[in-house]
């Protein structure tokens, strides 16, 4: 991402604001915004959502194809997940193969679908040692307004809940609903000052010194973390994100239904 | 619904449209092809006398000179500041330009990055090279307060006739406001008044096509702020 | 074009696969103004295809060096998402994304007014969500409608479509059956004030007849497209005539 540069005034803005708890789009500082979710809008994919988090939109789909197990995993099927920010959703966005901040964004989205057990990869055994379903997720941010992670989770869990596993297509066997366990949902904190705000926006995101993104099961159990940014959390601070996304997240799995 | 204004419905044109091909002058935003006018850009179709034009509805803010706009500092030279003012080119702002006298590389003593500043456009050359200044009364950097953007196309509806729609909103706000051409607005003033003013603000971008919007806005501002009185508002633009 | 297939592409009494007449194009749907950040923007669907376009600038020329001191510049990039095909295309520019990108951004630079903003920029971008043949034009179709959204001076908006050949039968609009199995395929795009033709390519086998057929077609396809494109454009600022209906 090339540099960006908020005003002075916009920094001191929300900032003061948040000395009242209030935020520059009516928000506490655990509100989340919006949720619209899109299933099944692409039908070449295997599955696929476009989702809307406030004003940042994350499109993903979902590609399922046969291929060759990793030789420690026989007869476990692949995940795969790649991130791209296009230069269609944000000004700052160049275009060119992802970066480090597209590449830690699909690495975070990953490992809380995969460390959650979400995808059962058992079942995607096609035949033990030689062929097994792989399974592509790939998301494109469309509309840059802050917090890529959560949106890009909420989008990659819902491409997957809604994704059938194209056996006709390939001549291995009958359709079939991917096998899908639980809903990760990640909720994403930052720090402004010494406030920690859900869910920034653009803005709040440029002037953040932390970022922790947490990603919890349906149990409310934890299953990926990342901290990001150049500031750091204390263990105080940590406290409260990691209760604000159980909590939070219990909320957005409602949401998803 | 509103038979107050007699003008005629607006219409919207789309490049391509043909405006007139009946000889009336091609005014702004329109092109000639074969004696007939087209419109040349995407807006609302504009008669008057014998002219017509296009008003567009969207589009960058083009710096043209003698516009008071307002600028972030975006980078910092020995020389020179390079000025974001939502245009498609960078404005550099020249040590000789500023209020201050200023020694080679002592520039960041005075203006860094992300401050604010109000200038004024001294000259933009055919090939758009722009220069700004400070030097002139009422341009200084300013701190505090908000920062609005407002889609440039919807500057005009913000200052209202003849500055009609922004003393309005200072009156019944009691806030210090100043609108740059270039669509950024900065307001000042006691929290509550200044987040109402802001408020107004969008309200006029969210309904800029609608008629009567200087009355619905101050209805808007008096249902907000019910307690303040009609006074003097300030003077700057 | 090389494929071979027993599948009747069009039947004996002149109907395709999807239901078409030989002169039909599959049904258009276009919205301007969908996304937030983009200065411009427009979502299309024909048929099956879905596209998404969204326009930058005029802004400052990244790199420098193609900066031009007497006109913007127009770059484009045409992208396919990784699911919008049968087979998962692997992310990034390709060869012919890279053709299908400078083509496009030829075809455009003919409309632009790019003598107003000298050595500027302007971004176009394409990202195809959902491709059934024919993306090429309906993702110039919609660029064009983002640029106009975009606010960018031009003299007119480009409609695109293609036309071709299959089961010896001369198509407009080929779907992807008709594209990998059909004879000919001929993508045309035009400035529809002038008739004058800013895109066109051809590939596959055509006789010099069947040529002119498809090129009247596209040309009168390329107009009712125009059509829509405009509609577009002004129904998102047709609301509000009568003060708010959105309060």
């Amino acid at each position: 991402m090339s540099e960006y540069v908020i005003s002075e005034i916009k920094r001191d803005h929300i900032m003061n604001l948040l000395k009242e708890g209030r935020r520059e789009d009516g928000r506490s500082v655990d509100d989340i915004r919006d949720i619209q979710i899109m299933t099944g809008c692409v039908e070449s994919a295997d599955g696929s959502a476009r989702v809307k988090l406030g004003n940042t939109e994350v499109i993903a789909g979902v590609k399922i194809i046969p291929g060759t197990p990793f030789g420690d995993t026989p007869d476990s099927g692949v995940l795969t997940m790649g991130a791209e920010l296009i230069p269609m959703a944000h000004p700052s966005f160049e275009s060119g193969p992802p970066g480090e901040n597209a590449i830690e964004l699909a690495r975070v989205v990953d490992r809380g679908i995969r460390e959650s057990g979400m995808v059962d990869v058992k079942q995607l055994c096609i035949t033990a040692g030689e062929e097994v379903w792989m399974c592509f997720v790939d998301m494109y941010a469309l509309n840059y307004d802050g917090n890529l992670f959560d949106a890009s989770n909420l989008a990659a869990v819902c491409a997957l809940r809604t994704a059938v596993i194209p056996g006709e297509q390939y001549g291995k066997g009958q359709n079939r609903p991917l096998p899908v366990t639980c809903t990760p949902v990640s909720v994403t904190s930052v720090k402004i000052g010494n406030d920690l705000i859900l869910d920034p926006n653009f803005d709040e995101e440029m002037i953040s010194s932390a970022r922790l993104t947490v990603t919890t099961d349906d149990k409310g159990n934890f299953r990926a973390m990342q901290k990001g940014g150049n500031g750091s959390i204390t263990r105080d601070e940590l406290n409260l994100c990691l209760d604000r996304a159980v909590e939070k997240g219990k909320a957005v799995r409602k949401i998803i239904g | 619904m509103e038979k107050r204004n007699t003008r005629p419905a607006r219409e919207v044109v789309v490049p391509g449209d043909l405006l007139d091909d009946s000889g009336m002058d091609a005014g702004s935003n329109t092109y000639v092809l074969d004696g007939k006018i087209y419109a040349g850009v995407l807006g609302i179709k504009n008669t008057y006398h014998d002219a017509v034009s296009v008003i567009p509805l969207g589009g960058r803010y083009m710096p043209s000179t003698g516009d008071t706009v307002i600028g972030i500092i975006e980078d910092i030279g020995p020389s020179n500041w390079l000025v974001n003012i939502n245009a498609p080119y960078p404005a550099p702002l020249h040590v000789n330009e500023v209020p201050w006298k200023v020694e080679f590389g002592d520039t960041s003593k005075y203006l860094n990055i992300g401050n604010v500043v109000l200038l004024k456009i001294l000259m933009v050359d055919e090939s758009k090279k722009i220069q700004v200044t400070m030097k002139d009364s009422g341009l200084r950097r300013v701190e505090g307060g908000q920062l609005v953007e407002v889609p440039y196309s919807k500057v005009s509806r913000v200052i209202g006739k003849s500055g009609s729609m922004i003393q309005m909103i200072k009156n019944l706000t009691d806030c210090r406001i100043f609108v740059g051409q270039n669509g950024r607005i900065w307001i000042d003033g006691e929290s509550e008044n200044a987040d109402v003013a802001v408020e107004a603000i969008k309200l006029i971008e969210k309904e800029a096509q609608s008629s009567n919007l200087t009355e619905r806005i101050e209805t808007f501002i008096k249902s907000k702020l019910p307690e303040m009185e009609d006074d003097e508002g300030e003077e700057d633009q | 074009m090389s494929g071979h297939t027993d599948m009747v592409l069009v039947d004996k009494k002149g109907v395709r696969i999807d239901g078409r007449k030989a002169d039909e194009h599959r049904p258009v749907h276009i919205e301007a103004g969908v996304l937030g950040n983009a200065d411009g923007s427009a979502y299309l669907e024909i048929g099956k295809n879905k596209v998404l376009a969204a326009v930058y600038g005029p802004r400052e020329c990244h790199p420098r060096h193609l900066q031009d001191p007497t006109k913007a510049i127009i770059q484009c990039k045409y992208n396919m998402q990784a699911f919008s095909v049968s087979d998962r295309k692997r992310p990034g520019p390709d060869r012919r994304s890279i053709e299908i990108s400078k083509i496009i951004a030829e075809a455009l630079e003919k409309v632009v007014l790019t003598e107003l903003y000298p050595r500027a920029s302007i971004d176009v971008y394409i990202e195809i969500l959902q491709a059934n043949a024919g993306t090429r034009c309906a993702g110039l179709t919609a660029a064009s409608v983002a640029l106009a959204d975009a606010g960018i001076p031009m003299r007119d908006i480009v409609p695109a479509i293609a036309a071709g050949k299959a089961d010896g039968h001369v198509l407009l609009d080929l779907n992807k059956e008709e594209d990998n199995y059909g004879e000919a395929d001929v993508p045309l795009a035009i400035v529809p004030s002038t008739d004058e033709i800013v895109l066109l390519q051809m590939d596959g086998n055509m006789t010099r007849k069947e040529f002119d057929k498809a090129l009247d077609m596209a040309f009168g396809a390329c107009h009712e497209l125009y059509d829509v494109q405009k509609a577009a454009l002004k129904k998102r600022y047709a609301v509000s005539k009568e003060g708010d209906e959105d309060e």
